[in-house]
């Protein structure tokens, strides 16, 4: 087993990767944990293992025992068509995503597969976000376009779509409040209700959330407007609203029916309201 | 006069929350809420019944309107559905995995 002294890649990577003790480091293996689900990345070179280890430092787990793996392949960067979308289909199990230069497959049954990129996070980003929402529609959970806190051992998701404040909202969160994410939250059922975890998906902040998670205590949606104002919603406005904004990438009936009941199960428990507020500190004192 | 029969999708999800049913198209994802009425057509969608005899025996008997017009809204309403596929709409009673396992279960012998 090489370790970090023996190594010739170690000494290029950034101190921050560095300091995590890596038992499998000939192989640039990387495990990655979000919501408590390990995914195992294997790197085809060092420096983009370098670049995975700074970007998911928060994430990496070295001691889990991963769910998935994926083989990870550099391709030449190429120039993308205008309107290109992400598409994601399923062929007898296994699933294809493509756009432009990235190429993913993976099957579900061996829960093995390989990412073909241009070698930057964003690409395993986008990967790892359809990966969970994948794997979370059956396990009664989802990803939402929100930011979210941990604050007095209580989560709280601000949602909202692009330009609703869900970065403002992390922005103003005060000292005492964790922070989850500032753009993409992840939520699981739970016994006693939902969990909220902290994710690595970041917007405009730039600051990957913490690995952490608490119990869910409310969502709000989110709007700017000319006072603090918070009205709490109906289960079915609720319910039609948090469905636009949840993450979704498969056309496959079957999931999407169980991202619907989870929502539905979601309002049923936790209370959501409609928020209104003006950018500043104020807005926090409302979020108990 | 034909006789039409109504079966709920099963491309469709449903949840009643508070007082709304919410229908969900799993094809597009395409949200639906019903008013009472709606939501009792589609409870009683089950492929079987005739579309007639639901608005005559179950609308009529809860809400205070008249069988005809009754049976013009609720066909206006089965027309909407039908055209967004949450509805399938037959001359004949229609057949789905649900309509058979009902009926697989109502002819199990009795202990």
């Amino acid at each position: 087993m090489a370790t970090h002294t023996s190594n010739p890649a170690a000494a290029q990577f950034p101190a921050s990767a560095a300091a995590v003790h890596y038992p499998e480091l000939s192989n640039l293996g990387l495990t990655i944990e979000i919501g408590g689900l390990p995914i195992r990345l294997r790197a085809p070179d060092p420096e983009f293992w370098s670049l995975l280890a700074a970007r998911y430092s928060n994430f990496v787990r070295a001691d889990s025992a991963p769910e998935m793996e994926f083989e990870l392949l550099p391709t030449p960067r190429m120039p993308l068509p205008e309107n290109v979308s992400l598409q994601v289909h399923c062929y007898n199990g296994r699933w294809l995503l493509s756009r432009g230069e990235f190429r993913a497959a993976f099957d579900m049954r061996s829960r093995r597969g390989h990412l073909a990129c241009v070698p930057n996070p964003y690409s395993v980003d986008t990967l790892l976000r359809i990966v969970h929402s994948l794997l979370l529609a059956p396990a009664g959970g989802m990803l939402l376009h929100a930011s979210g806190g941990i604050r007095d051992g209580r989560g709280y998701l601000f949602s909202g779509i692009s330009g609703a404040g869900k970065t403002t909202m992390a922005r103003l969160a005060p000292p005492d409040v964790q922070l989850l994410t500032d753009e993409i939250s992840y939520l699981r059922r739970a016994e006693s209700g939902f969990s909220v975890y902290g994710t690595p998906f970041s917007g405009e902040l730039g600051i990957q959330g913490e690995r952490v998670s608490a119990p869910l205590a409310a969502i709000y949606l989110i709007e700017h407007g000319a006072e603090n104002r918070m009205t709490p919603l109906t289960e079915a406005d609720a319910a039609r609203r948090l469905m636009r904004n949840v993450l979704f990438f498969a056309h496959d009936a079957q999931l999407v029916s169980l991202v619907f009941g989870t929502v539905c199960e979601l309002v049923r428990r936790i209370p959501v309201y409609r928020l209104e507020f003006l950018p500043d500190s104020r807005v926090w004192e409302m979020i108990r | 006069m034909s006789t039409t029969y109504i079966a709920r999708s099963s491309a469709v999800a449903a949840r009643r929350l508070g007082d709304e049913m919410v229908i969900m198209s799993a094809l597009d994802s395409t949200l639906f809420s019903l008013n009472d009425v709606g939501a009792m057509l589609w409870e009683a969608a089950d492929g079987r019944t005739a579309l007639d005899r639901i608005v005559r025996e179950r609308v009529c008997t809860s809400f205070h309107v008249d069988a005809a017009t009754a049976l013009r809204d609720a066909e206006e309403f089965v027309r909407e559905l039908a055209a967004r596929g949450v509805l399938l709409v037959s001359g004949e009673p229609i057949e789905t995995p649900a309509t058979q396992a009902a009926a697989a279960s109502a002819g199990k012998p009795q202990r």
